[in-house]
């Protein structure tokens, strides 16, 4: 059972990264799997295991960046956005 | 979280049951089995958090009535299983995929925001229809099926998807 929220260190930790995930959803687990190898450092969120005020304060971070409000959202540096399971576009944003 | 934890044994049930319906009506299940029971096991998540079985790639709101287009088979699959050879989630896949012509990947949302989603469209039939049909024609939402009658199925003989899944048609 995922930690509805929470960080994983890295040794990549030169940009801000958030992870928008569902616990259940397979892309979102790929997703993060490929983070944790690359060892990337980021802050992760599983929004739904959050509840109440706290789960609509994390929809509307996703939506900010992701209006169609779909997961895995990793948001970087809070200046860029990769929504879906893109490990190609991840490596290029995070300069892996 | 006060979820009791899945056992492989209702995985395997479930998955099997899935594979021999979508066979059984010219659906194909994800090939790659541990990426499919995953999908499995957040079914039953769901099923248990929510009391149906919503998308696992997706938040579902637990207002069933808000959340009858995502319940799997979801209403977006036999759309995206043509243009992607997969759904939102990929449990399902197409011909291409089973057959290793085509790869499954990530793909974009296919579901309209609040607001314009399909069970929140009028329930009556559409206007200007020039004839009247002796009886009501359904439509299931999720893979066409029309039928005839008094009252829709209370499964789609063809998907499996709940009688909530069909729609006034004609």
């Amino acid at each position: 059972m995922s930690q509805a929220k929470g960080s994983v260190t890295g040794s990549q930790n030169r940009h801000r990264v958030q992870f928008f995930g569902i616990s259940t959803c397979i892309w979102c687990k790929r997703t993060r799997q490929f983070l944790e190898e690359r060892s990337v450092a980021f802050d992760y969120v599983y929004v739904d295991l959050l509840h109440g005020q706290e789960q609509e304060e994390a929809k509307a971070q996703v939506r900010r960046w992701n209006p169609s409000l779909s997961f895995p959202t990793i948001v970087v540096d809070d200046a860029r956005c990769v929504v879906g399971y893109r490990p190609e576009e991840l490596a290029e944003v995070l300069g892996l | 979280m006060n979820e009791t934890r899945i056992s492989p044994e209702q995985i395997d049930a479930l998955y099997e049951r899935l594979h021999r319906e979508a066979e059984a009506s010219g659906y194909h299940l994800n090939p790659d089995r541990e990426f499919t029971r995953g999908l499995v096991e957040g079914l039953l998540v769901n099923e248990q958090r929510y009391g149906y079985p919503a998308c696992p790639c997706r938040l579902a709101t637990g207002d069933k009535q808000k959340d009858l287009d995502i319940i799997c088979p979801c209403d977006y699959r036999d759309p995206d299983l043509v243009e992607w050879g997969a759904c939102y989630c990929a449990l399902y896949v197409s011909d291409d995929v089973l057959e290793g012509k085509r790869q499954v990947q990530s793909i974009p949302e296919r579901r309209p925001p609040e607001g314009q989603r399909p069970q929140e469209r009028p329930a009556a039939p559409p206007a200007g229809a020039p004839i009247a049909p002796p009886l009501p024609v359904w439509r299931c939402r999720v893979c066409g099926y029309l039928c005839a009658r008094e009252q829709p199925p209370g499964v789609c003989p063809i998907c499996k998807a709940k009688r909530e899944r069909f729609e006034r048609f004609w």
